[in-house]
């Protein structure tokens, strides 16, 4: 890892310099990031904090339903902070293990597609000739098709392939891979074209001349280079990944409701909008919004730190 | 002029063949198109007939031209789901999704271009200020959710507008079923339209207003005030015109997104339009249907983009002769 | 001198900024005389481009004017309102830019932007402007002129779109053209051609012009008068002979140095050493006073004035006075 080191002391330069100070400097990256901390954070200690664990039946007591916020059950005399659904569960807490589970399926899925996309990128722009084309091609196909419709179809397919006694099991397993895979396009993109300029320099040159291995050359030397533009897209492709995440379960081909995402949510509480239970639906949607709206502001604050130029 | 035309059709028919393949290959490999046709009982020796005389087992590439064939006429099997024709499904409920896409398509150009030039000319506004930040929110809100909210708010609430459905309809002669002519129909339009197009006005108004303040400080805009041409000259007579070359590449685009993304305003509104239909085959793994709906959202994407280049040909006069694409 | 055409006393343009207010000019003072061909002469970021965009008004925010007074024959201008303002550009002050490439509006004919400069400042029918506009342009040179009015800008070379910008800035007869680096952009070989059509029609006209560049040779051979900026400040302002023969601002006699003679033809061309300070780095004293190999104790404590050296030549040097002139 020696020669990795200098690389790492740049990073660090720049970290503690101008892009730390741009975000002292930023009022919307402050509030943004402390948002976006304490949802992830509240997300991933849900079965700490949560008051109730909505998925416990033991736990639930029907009488508890349709509690308005803040207001004693007439029954049961319990107050909850938002509200129950129509099964007595905590809306509060529910919505702790939603957005467990729409953060978990986000960030996976941005994995996915990160790992997809830099490889082909990486690939294409390496290798150039036949390769390239035909990953660039498809890039450009699906590129042209809303993310959302490619998901749609994969999901689909999924749904297919999957016999149907274990389609609940794999639910939350082929929702990443749909959002993955209609979301790699961008990396790749990006990924290739830093690639090419890369190769065309000196020291890649003289790696090549002594004989170094392409893999070698391509994760020491050009991965390093290109991880800034990845970043701001990874970021950006997490906020976009919840809402895709959210709307498909909206659009009953998500989570299953045994395991509801914030989305998920949102569809149960849609139900009760007529009946005049409105924080079965809000509360939900405020958060997801919160978090879509933070982690996308952050992703764009992150991109005019990086490269001021691209604004 | 003619060979651009003739290569661009070519390209589209290239790309239309290669959905096709998807398509073809989702509705060949994905679920056993037999096993929807016939009931539990019939005996493997029946199946095996079936699959005989449906020509399942002859060569991929014969199955292949036979599906290209086939959709060329319209014709995609049966609906595993509602055992109907698909053309038959999908063109009854085309209507419904075109009117839509239509009316927010148009909404979302009208404001999103109106709202860009206004926030590039009054930058330093509070109302510019105010739209772009409402914009912002609106970009990250996902539409299911804008939707959702404005039930909420206007049919819950207020109760001024429907909540569901296309209200009362007209079938006119030729067999389209509108709602824009009646009371109730054009009522119920206002919210899914709405909801569907403000993540494209949003997108629009930011595109235009990027470009708007890019034209802005162009030597020809700061010629043309030296000039003392008026500002209303400078602003609408050459800055928008050229913001609007790049604005109807995306907007063109955005317009096929409209009808995909009519998917998610169908389900929260209950319309009746091919999204619905698309979703509901999803759920059911009703594979005619998907690879139908594939191939018609492809078939209509490359149609607009082929409207958007020969556009885009119309308003540029420098791509007349010298094409290639490189402006500037 | 008889009644100037444009008088300019003391202008200061300043450019706020996050490390506080820069100033690109300040203390400008000249006049121009009507038919008078007035030379401004500096490095980039002199000011040069900013007098001129200060005189037509059109300093790009949030640069401002925050000093002095621009007269046009007799009417104050700088004071102006917006609309005012509009109707004194291109009707009484011509504007030529440096990059005839990027002066048209890529998508609008030449007929149709020069028809619009004159319908906006003369009253005439679109039949009589495009008379009017197909004469300009058979004075400036264009070949066949009533056919090629209808081509677009790209349809024209470098050389050849300077010649309708040029009509277009003489399109309603102003009384002064300010032609800012109107060949920097050309080829070299059209060079020559655009500065005496320029001047040519200028005079033909009796419009005064204000002639921006850094060539100190177009000067030479086109300006009555010539001014030298440096650092936002004048330095040297007289007539052209005597300013090249009896430079008194060691800043000039460097200008001067930059000129190919023939009778120097074996001298290597003298450069200037340094660079011209950045706005917010303007040295205390004289701003030339770091680059100047003749500086003395003063030079960097006192700014020096502009001060008259001989008739009708001023120059803000301490040495002005005892500085036998050198030979340029």
């Amino acid at each position: 890892m020696a020669d990795t080191k200098p690389q790492r002391r740049v990073f660090f330069r720049i970290w503690d310099s101008d892009v730390a100070a741009s975000f002292r400097r930023s009022p919307v990256a402050i509030v943004s990031g402390v948002v976006a901390l304490v949802i992830v954070l509240a997300a991933l200690l849900a079965p700490w904090i949560a008051p109730t664990n909505p998925y416990d039946p033991s736990s639930l007591n029907l009488m508890d339903g349709f509690t308005p916020p803040m207001e004693p059950n007439a029954f049961t005399g319990n107050t909850y902070l938002m509200g129950t659904d129509n099964q007595g569960r905590d809306v509060f807490s529910t919505i702790l293990y939603g957005a467990r589970i729409s953060l978990f399926v986000g960030v996976s899925a941005v994995l996915l597609a990160m790992a997809l996309g830099i490889s082909a990128g990486l690939v294409a722009g390496y290798r150039g000739g036949w390769v390239d084309a035909v990953l660039m091609r498809v890039a450009d196909v699906q590129l042209s098709f809303p993310s959302i419709l490619i998901a749609l179809l994969i999901f689909g397919v999924a749904r297919g392939i999957i016999p149907p006694t274990q389609r609940e099991a794999m639910a939350i397993w082929v929702l990443i891979v749909a959002i993955g895979l209609s979301d790699w396009v961008q990396f790749a993109r990006v990924v290739r074209g830093a690639t090419m300029v890369e190769k065309g320099k000196e020291y890649v040159q003289a790696a090549r001349v002594i004989g170094v291995s392409p893999l070698r050359i391509l994760i020491r030397h050009i991965l390093p280079n290109v991880m800034g533009p990845v970043l701001v897209i990874a970021t950006i492709s997490v906020a976009l990944a919840i809402i895709a995440e959210a709307t498909l379960s909206f659009l009953g081909v998500g989570v299953p409701p045994t395991q509801p995402s914030l989305g998920t949510l949102i569809r149960i509480g849609q139900q009760f909008l007529f009946s005049g239970e409105w924080w079965i639906l809000l509360f939900p949607a405020l958060t997801l919004l919160a978090l879509a709206l933070s982690v996308n502001m952050l992703g764009d604050w992150l991109r005019d730190a990086l490269n001021p130029r691209l604004r | 002029m003619l060979a651009y035309i003739i290569r661009r059709v070519v390209q589209s028919v290239l790309v239309m063949l290669a959905v096709a393949l998807v398509a073809f290959a989702l509705f060949r490999y994905v679920g056993d198109p037999i096993y929807a046709m016939v009931g539990q009982e019939t005996s493997l020796e029946d199946r095996a007939a079936l699959r005989d005389a449906l020509g399942l087992n002859d060569p991929f590439v014969v199955q292949f031209i036979r599906f290209v064939g086939n959709a060329v006429q319209g014709e995609f099997g049966i609906s595993y789901r509602l055992q109907q024709p698909v053309m038959e499904l999908i063109l009854s409920r085309l209507p419904a999704t075109l009117e839509l896409a239509l009316v927010s398509g148009v909404v979302a150009f009208v404001f999103g271009v109106a709202a860009g030039v206004y926030t590039a000319l009054r930058r330093r506004g509070a109302i510019s200020t105010a739209i772009m930040t409402v914009s912002l929110i609106g970009v990250s809100l996902p539409t299911f959710l804008i939707g959702v909210l404005l039930i909420w708010l206007f049919a819950v609430e207020l109760q001024w507008l429907p909540s569901f459905g296309r209200g009362e309809t007209v079938v006119l002669p030729w067999g389209w079923e509108t709602g824009f002519l009646t009371p109730s129909g054009q009522m119920s339009l206002i919210l899914p339209a709405i909801t569907l197009g403000l993540y494209q006005m949003t997108l629009i108004m930011r595109l235009v207003r990027a470009e708007m303040l890019e034209v802005l400080r162009t030597d020809y805009i700061k010629f043309a005030r030296a000039r003392g041409l008026s500002n209303r000259a400078v602003h609408f007579g050459h800055a928008l015109k050229n913001t609007m070359v790049p604005v109807i590449t995306i907007t063109g685009l955005q317009l096929g997104s409209i009808i995909a993304f009519a998917i998610i305003t169908e389900t929260v509104f209950q319309w009746p339009g091919v999204g619905a239909l698309f979703i509901n085959s999803v759920r059911a793994v009703d594979v005619p249907v998907m690879s139908a709906y594939l191939v018609l959202i492809a078939l209509i994407f490359v149609i607009i983009n082929l409207i958007v280049d020969l556009l885009y040909y119309a308003v540029d006069p420098r791509l007349r002769i010298e094409r290639g694409g490189v402006r500037h | 001198m008889t009644t100037p055409l444009l008088s300019v006393r003391d202008l200061v343009v300043e450019f706020p900024s996050r490390r506080g207010t820069l100033r690109a000019l300040d203390g400008v003072s000249f006049d121009i005389a009507p038919g008078e061909v007035l030379g401004m002469v500096g490095e980039s970021g002199a000011g040069k481009s900013i007098t001129g965009a200060a005189i037509i008004g059109l300093i790009e925010p949030p640069g401002r004017i925050a000093g002095g007074e621009v007269w046009l024959d007799g009417t104050r201008i700088d004071t102006l309102a917006p609309e005012a303002m509009r109707r004194v550009r291109g009707k009484r002050i011509g504007m030529v830019f440096q990059d005839p490439l990027t002066s048209l509006n890529p998508l609008y004919t030449i007929a149709r932007q020069l028809t619009e400069t004159i319908r906006t400042h003369l009253d005439l029918s679109e039949k009589d402007a495009r008379l009017r506009a197909v004469a300009l342009l058979d004075r400036v040179g264009i070949p066949a002129a009533a056919r090629r009015i209808d081509d677009y800008p790209h349809h024209f070379s470098g050389g050849m779109r300077q010649r309708v910008v040029i009509a277009l800035a003489l399109a309603a007869e102003p009384e002064l053209v300010i032609a800012d680096e109107p060949t920097t952009a050309l080829d070299v070989s059209v060079q020559a051609q655009i500065i005496d059509l320029l001047k040519e029609i200028c005079a033909e006209r009796g419009a005064a012009v204000m002639l921006i560049t850094h060539d100190m040779g177009v000067i030479a051979e086109t300006a009555d008068r010539v001014a030298v900026l440096y650092a936002g400040r004048m330095a040297e302002l007289g007539p052209v002979r005597d300013v090249i023969l009896h430079a008194h601002h060691p800043y000039t006699r460097g200008l001067m140095g930059s000129i190919p003679t023939l009778d120097h033809a074996a001298d290597r061309l003298v450069q200037i050493p340094g660079a011209m300070p950045r706005l917010d780095a303007i040295p205390q004293g004289c701003a030339f006073n770091p680059r100047c190999t003749q500086a003395i104790a003063r030079c960097r404590v006192e700014r020096p004035a502009l001060r008259p050296v001989a008739p009708n030549h001023a120059a803000a040097c301490w040495l002005a006075d005892d500085a036998e002139p050198a030979h340029g």
